[in-house]
C-alpha cells in the first residue's frame, strides 16, 4: 500500500502511523457532555468501502493527513492534509 | 451417527461407504423461536448450547457463506486462559474447561492438544508483570501457570537465540494446560452437534435487514425471505457494525485484519506454543508439521481478507530474532481474518437496547480460545434473559461509563492498539 502524502509525494505505508476514523480530527468542546465524548472516543461508523481515516506521517514530513481509501480492496482514493480537511469542515 | 474407533474400523474394511453427512441442508421455516446470525464458531457454539442446554431446538443459524468460512477457519488456534483482569479472567478459565471436555461432548475429535503456551520475557519489568499475571492465575484456580527462569525456559526451548543482544530471554510465563486445537473441527463438531438436536444451519442466507416493532425484535430479512422470530442473537465478528446497523446501532467496533502464516510441514521442532514477548509474534506447529504463526494486526482498518508486505516483513523479522532455526524453512500460505477491535481490547456478550436483540461481538484477535466459552455464555443470556456468572462484565455500557473497562495491556481507548 501507498500514500499520497499532499506534501512528499506518493510514499510507503510503513512511513505512516494509523490513528483511526477521521472523527478524531473533530475534538468536542469539553464541556460537551459524557455521550459526545463517548461517541468520539469510542463509537466508530466502521465503514465496509470507502472511509476516511487519519494518519500521521511520522518516517516523512510529519503532517497529520486524511485518507480517503476502501476498506474492503485497500485502494487509496485520495489523500488531504487534515488542517485543510478542518479548515473545509469548520 | 457416533464416531468411534470401532467405526472408523469397520468403516474402513467396507471401503467408508457408511458415512452419512454432519448436518442437513434445510430450507428456511418462516418462524424460529430464535436465530443466530453468523455460522462461525461463536454462532455455531451458541446454537448448540441453546439446544442443548436451554432446549431450544427450534432455531436457526443463518450464515451468509459456508459453515465456519470466516475468522474460525482463519486464526491461529491457540487455546489459553492466561488472562489477568476480572471479567476476562473467569471467562477464559470456563472456557478452557470447556474446551478440556469438548471432544467427549461433541463426539468429535477437536484434536485439543494441550502442549503448554510459553510467554516469553526479556525485561526485569516484564518478569515482574508475568509473575503476577500468573498468580492472578492461580487465585483464579488454573494453578498450572508456571514461572521458569533463563534456565528452566532453556531446558524445554534449547533453540531460541539466548544471546540475543537486544532482547536477551529472562524467562517466561508457562501455561502447561494451554495449546491449540483444530480449528475447522471445532466449528464443525458444534455444527453437527447442534444439527443432531434439531437446529437448523442455513447457509447461503444472509441477513439484509433486522425488523423491529415498538422496541422489540420481530424477525430478519434476508436473501432467502423474511423469517419471523423474537429472539435474534448478532454474531458476526469483523462484520458487526454493518449488521448491528440494521438496528440502528453505532458499535465501539472498528474492523481490523490480522494475517497468519504457515509454513511446509517439518519434523517435529517446536512442542509448545511460544510467544514472544518483545516482537508480538507467536508460534506452534500443527499435527501435519507446518509452523503456525502471526503478529500483529496491519493497524488500518480493513475488510479484506488479506494483508500486506510490511507485517509481513515484520512477522518475519520477529521469528528470525527469537528462533533463527526457522529460518530456512518455507511459507507456504498466508491469510488475514478481520477482526471486530473494540476500544479497551475485551469482548461484548450483551442485551441491545432493541428487547429481544441480542449481540456478541469484539473478540479482538482472542476470539478462537473463547468458542466454547462464548457459546455457552450468550446462549444463556438469549435463553434467560439475564448475563452468565463468568460472562457477566462484558457489558457494551463500560465504554459509556468508563466503569468496568478491562484494558489487559492498558494501551488505552484506542481499537487497534489491543
Amino acid at each position: 500500500m501507498r500514500i499520497e502524502c499532499p506534501i512528499c509525494g506518493s510514499r510507503e505505508r510503513r512511513e505512516f502511523y494509523y490513528q483511526g476514523a477521521d472523527g478524531m480530527i473533530a475534538r468536542p468542546d469539553p464541556d460537551a457532555g459524557g455521550e459526545v465524548w463517548h461517541a468520539y472516543l469510542h463509537l466508530r461508523d466502521n465503514p465496509a468501502g470507502e472511509t476516511r481515516d487519519l494518519w500521521y506521517h511520522e518516517g516523512g514530513c510529519g503532517a497529520w493527513i486524511v485518507v480517503t481509501r476502501n476498506t474492503v480492496t485497500h485502494e487509496v482514493l485520495g489523500t488531504r492534509l487534515a488542517s485543510d480537511a478542518r479548515e473545509a469542515a469548520s | 451417527m457416533r464416531f468411534s474407533g470401532l467405526r472408523i474400523l469397520r468403516e474402513g474394511l467396507t471401503g467408508n461407504k457408511g458415512w452419512t453427512p454432519h448436518w442437513r441442508d434445510p430450507e428456511p421455516k418462516a418462524e424460529y423461536d430464535a436465530i443466530i446470525i453468523g455460522g462461525g464458531g461463536h454462532g455455531l457454539a451458541t446454537a448448540y448450547y441453546l439446544a442443548k442446554n436451554h432446549g431450544l431446538t427450534n432455531i436457526a443459524v443463518l450464515e451468509k457463506g459456508y459453515l465456519g468460512g470466516g475468522n474460525v477457519g482463519r486464526n491461529t488456534t491457540i487455546v489459553r486462559a492466561n488472562y489477568m483482569l476480572d471479567g476476562n479472567s473467569q471467562f477464559y478459565s470456563h472456557s478452557l474447561k470447556l474446551w478440556e471436555n469438548l471432544e467427549q461432548e461433541l463426539n468429535y475429535n477437536v484434536m485439543l492438544s494441550q502442549r503448554g503456551h510459553l510467554m516469553l520475557c526479556h525485561s526485569d519489568g516484564q518478569r515482574d508483570a508475568y509473575a503476577r499475571r500468573g498468580n492472578m492465575m492461580h487465585s483464579q484456580g488454573d494453578t498450572d501457570a508456571e514461572l521458569l527462569d533463563r534456565d528452566g525456559v532453556r531446558r524445554i526451548l534449547p533453540y531460541l537465540d539466548y544471546d540475543n543482544t537486544r532482547f536477551p530471554i529472562y524467562g517466561g510465563l508457562m501455561h502447561w494446560r494451554a495449546g491449540s486445537a483444530r480449528h475447522d473441527a471445532v466449528a464443525w463438531g458444534f455444527a453437527r452437534g447442534a444439527d443432531a438436536r434439531g437446529v437448523d444451519l442455513i447457509q447461503q442466507c444472509e441477513v439484509t435487514g433486522i425488523d423491529i416493532e415498538d422496541g422489540k425484535v420481530t424477525g430478519v430479512q434476508t436473501t432467502r425471505g423474511a423469517i419471523r422470530s423474537r429472539k435474534v442473537g448478532i454474531v458476526v465478528a469483523g462484520r458487526s457494525g454493518q449488521v448491528a446497523a440494521m438496528a440502528g446501532m453505532t458499535l465501539p467496533i472498528e474492523s481490523h485484519v490480522l494475517q497468519a502464516f504457515v509454513t511446509e510441514g517439518l519434523k517435529p521442532v517446536i512442542n509448545h506454543v511460544v510467544s514472544f514477548g518483545m516482537g508480538h509474534f507467536y508460534i506452534s506447529q500443527s499435527d501435519k508439521g507446518g509452523l503456525v504463526f502471526g503478529g500483529d494486526l496491519d493497524f488500518y482498518a480493513s475488510y479484506a481478507q488479506r494483508g500486506n508486505m510490511p507485517m509481513m516483513e515484520h512477522v518475519m523479522e520477529a521469528g528470525m530474532t527469537l528462533m533463527p532455526m526457522i529460518g530456512k524453512s518455507k511459507v507456504l500460505r498466508s491469510w488475514g481474518g478481520i477482526m471486530d477491535m473494540t476500544p479497551d481490547g475485551s469482548p461484548i456478550i450483551d442485551k441491545t437496547e432493541t428487547e429481544g436483540l441480542f449481540i456478541n461481538c469484539g473478540w479482538c484477535y482472542g476470539g478462537f480460545k473463547a468458542v466454547p466459552g462464548s457459546g455457552y455464555s450468550f446462549a444463556h443470556l438469549m435463553a434467560r434473559d439475564e448475563h452468565h456468572a463468568p460472562a457477566a462484565k462484558f457489558r457494551m455500557d463500560r465504554f459509556r461509563t468508563g466503569y468496568g473497562l478491562m484494558d489487559e495491556e492498558a494501551t488505552g481507548a484506542q481499537h487497534n492498539l489491543h
